[in-house]
């Protein structure tokens, strides 16, 4: 099954949606509920990244009976550092985004926690390519 | 643990979204007005504590699982909030008290904080 959402711009009150469908595409089909919620969890960290430093970019969500392969593409500036972006507590926000919950240097490393593997393809002014793949644990 | 009903009594709190739901449990709690940190240091069936009112906060209790919601320091989240909740299944409480003392009474009672190493080794980290 492959699913595809876009994640808005500049909406700050929309980012979520794609995480939260899906949530509910891998409750439906019984995939182990604590993989579930690290899917959950970082596909939203991916559309938040997305929102935040890029203008915007596209999940895609993969599922098969045995994994599900998360992808969030953006054409933004792409990352400079990769080594220090990785590093939990560093970020590049803007303020406004810290005063709205967020930009607090943990999406990165939190995504690559949350799965089984991680991997950040980014190429300077052209954008970046998060993967995140996890493997369905049988319940 | 602490049923959402015990939670509500000793936060002399309003449920304001899920009055039907207050026979759920919450396992731990954390306090944090930032949802970069909820997401990466909270388990499942965490009771979060915030003065943050924005949807970010009702998404990061869905994907991350959490008990409920409860609002500190008299902040009322607005309506299109309250609906995302709804949606999510996420019962929200208000309650006056300010974080620290929000975070003290449950405390007090033997609620239990999550424990950030723990969090890391055992829930995040595969």
């Amino acid at each position: 099954m492959k699913l595809i959402y876009e994640v808005p711009g500049n909406d700050f009150d929309r980012a979520g949606e794609a995480s939260a469908r899906v949530k509910k595409a891998l409750q439906r089909l019984g995939v182990e509920p604590d993989v579930v919620r690290r899917v959950a969890i970082g596909t939203y960290e991916g559309e938040m990244n997305a929102l935040i430093h890029a203008g915007g970019g596209i999940v895609q969500a993969d599922i098969d009976t045995a994994s599900t392969v998360i992808t969030v593409k953006d054409k933004g500036p792409g990352i400079v550092d990769v080594e220090q972006a990785m590093q939990e507590g560093f970020s590049t926000a803007p303020d406004y985004v810290r005063a709205l919950g967020f930009g607090a240097g943990m999406g990165l490393p939190n995504m690559m926690k949350c799965s089984d593997k991680f991997a950040i393809d980014t190429v300077i002014n052209r954008g970046t390519k998060i993967t995140m793949w996890f493997e369905h644990k049988r319940s | 643990m602490l049923k959402l009903s015990e939670v509500q009594k000793a936060l002399s709190a309003r449920t304001i979204e899920g009055q039907d739901k207050l026979n759920r449990e919450a396992e731990s709690a954390f306090g944090a007005d930032l949802m970069s940190d909820v997401l990466a240091f909270t388990r499942k069936k965490t009771l979060l504590l915030t003065g943050l009112t924005n949807v970010q906060v009702i998404r990061t209790a869905d994907v991350s699982e959490l008990s409920a919601i409860v609002f500190v320091r008299g902040k009322i989240p607005g309506a299109e909030i309250l609906q995302v909740a709804k949606e999510c299944d996420i019962p929200v409480l208000l309650t006056d008290y300010t974080m620290f003392e929000a975070c003290g009474i449950l405390y007090k009672l033997g609620l239990p904080a999550c424990h950030i190493k723990e969090t890391k080794k055992d829930e995040q980290i595969r």
